[in-house]
């Protein structure tokens, strides 16, 4: 079993299409909802993709907009405009 | 003609390289005279990358629209008086306890940026300090304006910064940041960004703060995940900086696995505090401060270390002691402050019926067998109107400075105390982490500013008891300090609720 990343959102209007794209494009991902806030771990890697986050929300988005309602991570960050990767490198 | 447009990368690279120039005036060792003395070895300071790429025109914008929400939310909240929404007032003393150890601890973030920001020679570098220092300032200034409604209504909120430096138990996140503040620039980076913030404030801001949110406290829900979605850069910083040390030079990293073994057991003492809000002040229950643990140190602490593995880093010393301790920790922490809260600037209670279950269940045999029966003596010595106050004052650790109440790992019957003598004194340890740290800097920690001590010697505004002591915090009994259910607190809640007692009695919202 690799060892989890996770990425978590503030639970409200703006982070539920990002949620939804998120649990779309890592079918290994797992949303743990707790009160105010959803974390969602996946084993290894996770991808945030722009393009189906605008797919969601029906218009452009800017993906660095996603500190607004992020709340934590942990893993190694890649990022470019289209996609926010999280991973651990290790063994 | 059309520009293409740039990059990411790109508009990061221009907008945080050539900022700064090869001094001729004056050799660059002297414009920047502490960044080699820790033997810390930089090959290339070009290397150092903020992985979040962020400019300063998308740090204003982001944080311009971050605050907006904060700041209507926060009216709203006051406007609403939105305390009376708690899911009782007993809640409180975790919010006393933030606004006077960590909203302090923030500020001073905020200062040990600044100074590390100019100490760094490379530019990366000092842009992400200064992102950082503003950040812990915001968070120092939002946390005052959030609890700013509570102080006009409950006692304890008052004196924050005088608190501060004079409270015993604020000394331990003081002793903290003033040690890292008092280290080399590296030492700094590794105690603030990596050690505090990636590897412990995940069990702050995320169970805590969720917690907060299951216990309607609407004002520190939104401040509390405003702040943490500017920790995940610092988080993530904090990882880059140690890899980018790690990756500049082998002989670098012993001195990072000693940062890294220092730094995780001086936060690991300092989140008892933090455990005690999350199982005994959080009068509606969200996870226990073991299972947290669980969540946030042996799965994702961990993942981060078999990441570092390449490295030839290994998890922190004493990791498995922490382990050990997590069913233990909070419940003994909580017996002090129950004993002790007449010198301080909190409430404290003895658990109700349903939070006694609910640690039973939580933590099973541990519970049952150790600590119930102490509450149960405890309760039986409030029926017979002898509510039980220590009037001692405690041996504290001279590294971590938390009185040494933890109990060995193999005998929760007995009291965990190390000692060391070191040019004709005696030292006090609550733990092998703590006296290992104390080995390796004791001419620093020898100077430490120990309370009780510093009280016996008449230096606490001429104290010669506990009840002359919380005068000098500033603290008045029973409207800022001692029992809750005797409290102002207490009786004015009851009041707003048409003189009913509305302590709940159930963990679930």
């Amino acid at each position: 079993m690799r060892d989890k990343v996770f990425i978590a959102f503030q639970q409200n209007e703006e982070s539920r299409p990002i949620i939804e794209a998120i649990l779309q494009d890592n079918p290994l991902a797992v949303a743990n909802e707790q009160p105010a806030m959803v974390k969602i771990d996946a084993p290894g890697r996770l991808v945030v993709r722009r393009t189906t986050i605008e797919e969601k929300m029906g218009r452009a988005f800017d993906l660095q907009s996603i500190h607004i309602n992020l709340i934590s991570l942990a893993g190694n960050i890649d990022e470019t405009e289209d996609e926010f990767i999280l991973a651990w490198h290790g063994a | 003609m059309a520009h293409r447009k740039l990059t990411l990368k790109e508009k990061y690279q221009l907008m945080t390289r050539g900022l700064d120039w090869e001094t001729t005036y004056q050799p660059m060792d002297k414009v920047f005279p502490y960044d080699q003395y820790e033997g810390i070895k930089i090959k290339n300071w070009d290397k150092w990358e903020d992985p979040f790429r962020l400019t300063m025109d998308a740090y204003w914008k982001y944080q311009a629209e971050k605050e907006r929400k904060l700041y209507a939310i926060l009216d709203s909240f006051s406007q609403n008086n939105g305390q009376l929404n708690l899911s009782d007032a007993r809640y409180l003393t975790a919010l006393k306890i933030w606004m006077q150890g960590i909203t302090p601890a923030e500020y001073n973030s905020h200062r040990g940026f600044c100074m590390v920001g100019r100490q760094f020679r490379g530019a990366g570098a000092r842009v992400a300090c200064q992102m950082q220092a503003l950040d812990e300032l915001r968070h120092a200034q939002t946390q005052m304006h959030a609890f700013s409604q509570y102080n006009k209504h409950f006692g304890g909120f008052h004196q924050a910064m005088h608190m501060r430096d004079r409270a015993w138990y604020l000394s331990i996140p003081k002793s903290y940041f003033e040690d890292a503040m008092t280290a080399g620039p590296f030492e700094f980076v590794t105690a603030i960004s990596f050690s505090f913030e990636y590897v412990l404030t995940n069990l702050l801001f995320m169970p805590f703060v969720s917690g907060a949110a299951y216990n309607g406290d609407m004002a520190t829900t939104t401040f509390g995940f405003s702040a943490q979605s500017d920790e995940s850069r610092h988080m993530t910083l904090g990882l880059e900086v140690v890899k980018f040390i790690l990756e500049q030079h082998e002989d670098n990293v012993p001195i990072m696995q000693r940062y890294i073994d220092k730094w995780f057991w001086r936060g690991y003492r300092l989140l008892a505090l933090v455990g005690t809000m999350m199982d005994y002040m959080l009068p509606k229950k969200v996870m226990s401060w073991a299972e947290a643990w669980g969540i946030y140190w042996e799965e994702n602490g961990m993942a981060l270390f078999h990441d570092l593995e390449r490295y030839g880093i290994k998890p922190p010393k004493y990791h498995e002691i922490a382990t050990l301790e997590k069913n233990h920790i909070t419940h003994q922490a909580w017996t002090v402050f129950y004993t002790a809260c007449p010198a301080t600037a909190f409430h404290a209670w003895l658990p109700q019926p349903y939070e006694l279950d609910w640690l039973s269940e939580k933590y099973g045999e541990t519970f049952e067998r150790y600590y119930r029966p102490r509450f149960a003596q405890f309760a039986e010595l409030e029926r017979a109107g002898e509510r039980f106050y220590t009037n001692r004052l405690p041996l504290v650790c001279q590294t971590c400075q938390v009185p040494v109440f933890f109990t060995e790992v193999n005998n929760p019957m007995r009291q965990s105390v190390r000692q060391l003598d070191w040019q004709g004194m005696k030292f006090n340890f609550c733990s092998d982490g703590c006296k290992d740290i104390f080995a390796h800097e004791p001419e620093k920690f020898c100077q430490a500013y120990i309370p009780p001590q510093q009280i016996y010697q008449g230096n606490a505004g001429g104290a010669r008891n506990l009840q002359e002591y919380a005068a000098w915090l500033k603290c008045e009994f029973g409207k800022d300090s001692g029992e809750y259910y005797t409290s102002e607190d207490y009786a004015r809640w009851k009041q707003w609720h048409g003189g009913k007692d509305t302590t709940p009695s159930s963990a679930a919202a």
